[in-house]
């Protein structure tokens, strides 16, 4: 199923013929497994010597494959690491697999390739228990320090209800409080300078500026930053492995809130993942309704960080114009779906009506009324000069540092590179809208702002076409495993009645296999890679989110600049917690 | 013994004016707030919200009076009080009307600066005092902003009082019969409004208590009445500078047909929604950007636009 033995030849020429595994997965992604021993050479082979390289770690997760039972064709592995690849100018991904044996499995580090892998690798040792032998800084990062097991692995219980009664004694609270005190040492901070003592500042996990449930730690000379340390984990709520226990159709209202702001986006990005395992080719009408409440709630998640943005560096007023413009899209979203923010309205195969009367006025009313509020926007917020002033030359990376970071979406544009996955790999229709993909040059705050701007116009040109050119049509597939199945037909042949009556009671059945999807979210590539034991439920859940890169480099671009500047710093960035804590 | 008791009256007249007006007049922002900013604001208790602010009162007044027990308690206390006295004090000096003034001093522009000056006692002191980090970045940049627009103040209002001939506020009124300052002070009125934002530290010049990036700045820890007296504290001093900024610039009293003291009202309540305005409108600078702009700027304009009014003065006079 590998459409570009391009690559595996050339990773076979250089690393030998019995190097390589190659995997034959649902997406067709290029997947190969490597002995553990060779990893880190081929992973660095990939990155810096391959032509058209492989530059960005996309993302970097693990299986328990223990209690899996299709594994055809695969080696052995109790738990598999999966690192995954982004080369920009080849425009192709790469899945390389280490199969680790045991209980207590180790891998070497790759922080030394990449400076992103280190949370990704804090997460396989949170999550998995997969130690990582080299890692400079090898802790819990989701889950509380003193919690025992690993989650994700399959005997960690996944309810409440498998889990002895809470109880928290005396003693067990004092430690678990023993346990917060804070160490500047264990987070790698130092107390004492060349000639100064420094202060240490707890930005949160409660904190106007963060966002949400977000600490940053602070070591200040002054009101300069030093050095900063985020702490994640405050939102974390077991999304992957809720995606263990959840039927396929079950869970898509948990993916609503995974980036909260942005709703629609993240049903799209599962469900085109589902659908590639499934193998279902939804109809026009479907892509194009996809295409657009997506668009929609790109606006609606830009407008809330436009809002807090200006917020974040003081202006008042925007933020209730742009709260204001988001319960216009709301009721827009509402008319059609029902739900506002997490409208939990995609379906596997379909959405789960077809489109109310009167939509096509409702949305025309909205197209029209944005652009002027937009306009009146550029005026407040991009072209007042404090404004510029608090964000250009702030909170700059460069390209380069862009990749290395695993920074995607608008961030990732706002540093001169035009990759967007609407563009670069069309999906769910979008290769029929035209559009324009937003840049900026510089890479800092401002230009950030500039690129999720500047999206927002192109998003209500992609909505006004969609409105303009909506297919006729159903609004889901035939496919059997469309769910919930189409009615009409259930009290007519006994087929589809059968199909109905499983779809709905069990759940779809979703045959055995891998598959990756990834798209443009609103705050980046946004993605699920989904594994099917050929069951109700899926085997794993890992969802690639772009908060959390995001969130990672925020030191990097902090230091040396003040207080302010890190809120700044954190506006434009757009993340949200839930988001980087899953 | 009528002159004391005609004093009395002076002072529990302003005193309660200025108090009510303050308080009444948190009131008129939320709701300007509110108009600017596409949305209600306090409408459901009373006509037209009025008495939201005496539901808030009654619930501050209600509230524990808490400190906490890291503070260093008795400058945590003299803090609010601090901001109180002084706000209060220079209210003394404000000629309302012909003769509605508690004590026209020969020196009121002076005893203004000098009322503001020690203002920033109060915020370095709650900043220092509530023993907290928040607190503390608060009160530090509360005296950096304060001192640097401290001097731009006071130098901004030189022209006037050389226009004048006097530090006395009702002299400077009188010598607005022909023309309103703000005419030839331009420059000394648009620099001494900024450095009155920044000396009240309204937004955007709030950089003190910054929310977004502060939490509260230097009250994070206060509450209660305590923390009233910080917000009525504000309020008061933002009267209070509207009032300098009529009293200095815009003919104080003066107006036709209606009486002094309502003109007097209207044209300092015009500019404290002035102040309104600006907090609806503007991002809050960089601290460093706001010092670079007060050094850099403000002080060479009121530098300038001393020298220009002495020579203009001194042509004038020979």
């Amino acid at each position: 199923m590998n459409e570009r033995p391009g690559v595996f030849s050339e990773l076979q020429a250089r690393f030998g013929e019995a190097a390589l595994t190659a995997q034959a997965t649902r997406d067709g992604l290029p997947t190969f497994w490597a002995p553990a021993g060779r990893a880190a050479e081929l992973l660095r082979y990939l990155k810096t010597e391959a032509p058209g390289p492989y530059r960005m770690l996309y993302d970097l997760t693990a299986i328990d494959e223990r209690t899996r039972t299709r594994r055809e064709g695969q080696p052995e592995s109790d738990f598999t690491v999966i690192y995954h690849l982004l080369s920009f100018d080849r425009n192709e991904d790469i899945r390389i697999k280490v199969a680790l044996k045991g209980d207590s499995p180790a891998i070497r580090t790759v922080t030394d390739l990449w400076p992103s892998a280190n949370w990704y690798e804090r997460e396989l040792w949170d999550m998995f228990g997969i130690r990582v032998e080299g890692h400079p800084h090898l802790r819990r990062i989701l889950m509380p320090a003193t919690w025992q097991g690993h989650p994700l692995r399959k005997e960690h219980p996944a309810r409440a209800t498998e889990m002895p009664p809470f109880r928290l004694p005396d003693e067990k609270e004092t430690a678990e409080q023993e346990r917060l005190q804070f160490h500047p040492e264990e987070w790698g901070l130092k107390r004492h300078g060349a000639d100064t003592d420094f202060m240490f500042l707890n930005l949160g996990p409660h904190h106007p500026g963060t966002h949400g449930l977000l600490r940053l730690v602070l070591q200040l000379d002054g009101e300069e930053i030093v050095d900063v340390v985020p702490d994640i984990g405050f939102h974390h709520r077991g999304a992957e492995k809720m995606g263990e226990r959840q039927s396929w159709h079950t869970y898509i209202p948990y993916t609503d809130r995974v980036d909260y702001l942005a709703g629609s986006l993240n049903n799209l990005a599962y469900l085109l993942a589902v659908e590639k395992l499934a193998g279902i080719e939804v109809p026009d009408r479907v892509k194009t309704i996809r295409v657009m409440m997506s668009e929609l709630f790109r606006i609606i998640s830009h407008l809330v960080w436009y809002g807090t943005f200006a917020a974040d560096l003081g202006a008042m007023s925007p933020v209730f114009y742009m709260f204001n413009d988001r319960e216009r899209a709301f009721d827009v979203v509402e008319a059609i779906c029902g739900g506002r923010m997490h409208p939990n309205w995609f379906r596997i195969g379909g959405v789960a009506q077809d489109l109310p009367e009167g939509w096509d006025r409702l949305m025309r009313e909205f197209l029209a009324y944005l652009p002027a509020r937009l306009k009146d926007y550029d005026g407040l917020v991009m072209r007042n000069s404090i404004f510029k002033g608090r964000t250009k030359g702030i909170g700059r990376y460069s390209l380069d540092e862009a990749i290395e970071w695993g920074v995607t979406g608008p961030g990732l544009r706002a540093c001169g590179l035009e990759w967007d996955f609407r563009k670069k790999r069309p999906y769910s229709g979008y290769e029929w809208f035209d559009f324009e993909v937003p840049t900026a040059q510089n890479g800092d705050c401002y230009d950030r702002a500039v690129v999720r701007v500047a999206e927002m116009r192109q998003s209500l040109r992609i909505i006004e076409q969609c409105v303009r050119n909506m297919p006729a049509g159903p609004y889901k597939s035939d496919h059997p495993l469309t769910t919930p199945p189409r009615k009409e037909r259930t009290m007519h042949d006994i087929e589809t009645l059968i199909h109905h009556f499983l779809n709905v009671s069990w759940g779809p059945v979703i045959p055995a296999g891998e598959a990756f999807h990834g798209i443009e979210g609103a705050k980046g590539s946004n993605g699920y890679y989904l594994i099917s034991d050929g069951n109700t439920m899926p085997y794993r859940v890992r969802i690639r989110t772009p908060s959390f890169p995001h969130i990672q480099m925020t030191p990097l671009i902090s230091r040396g600049l003040m207080v302010s500047d890190l809120i700044a710093i954190l506006g434009s960035i757009d993340y949200v917690l839930a988001d980087v804590d899953r | 013994m009528s002159d004391t008791a005609r004093s009395l009256v002076t002072i529990f007249a302003v005193l309660l004016g200025a108090l009510t007006l303050a308080g009444g007049f948190i009131w008129v922002e939320r709701r300007l707030l509110a108009l600017f900013q596409e949305r209600w604001g306090p409408n459901r208790l009373g006509p037209l919200g009025l008495f939201q602010g005496v539901a808030d009162m009654i619930k501050i007044f209600m509230k524990e009076d808490w400190v906490p027990p890291f503070a260093d308690k008795p400058v945590f206390v003299l803090a609010p009080m601090l901001i109180m006295v002084t706000t209060l004090a220079s209210l003394a000096i404000i000629a309302f009307a012909p003769g509605l003034v508690v004590a026209d001093l020969n020196i009121g522009v002076l005893f203004f600066l000098a009322m503001s000056s020690l203002g920033v006692y109060s915020v370095a002191l709650a900043g220092w005092a509530s023993n907290s980090k928040y607190a503390l970045l608060g009160g530090m940049r509360a005296v950096a902003q304060m001192l640097s627009y401290e001097v731009f103040m006071g130098l901004s209002l030189m022209g006037v009082v050389m226009m004048a001939g006097s530090f006395r506020l009702t002299d400077i009124v009188a010598a607005q019969k022909s023309l309103w300052f703000c005419i030839p002070q331009l420059p000394g009125l648009a620099v001494f409004f900024i450095a009155g934002v920044a000396e009240t530290h309204r937004s955007p010049l709030d950089l003190p208590e910054a929310e977004n990036e502060l939490v509260a700045g230097y009250h994070t820890e206060y509450s209660g009445m305590k923390f009233a007296l910080f917000l009525l504290g504000e309020y008061v001093g933002m009267t209070v500078v509207s009032a300098m900024i009529v009293t200095l610039f815009f003919g104080g009293w003066a107006g036709p047909l209606l009486p002094p003291v309502v003109w007097f009202l209207v044209k300092t309540l015009f500019l404290m929604c002035l102040f309104i305005w600006l907090r609806a409108s503007f991002p809050r600078p960089r601290y460093d950007q706001l010092m670079l702009f007060g050094w850099k700027v403000l002080l060479p304009v009121s530098l300038l636009n001393l020298a220009v009014t002495g020579a203009v003065l001194l042509v004038r006079g020979a």
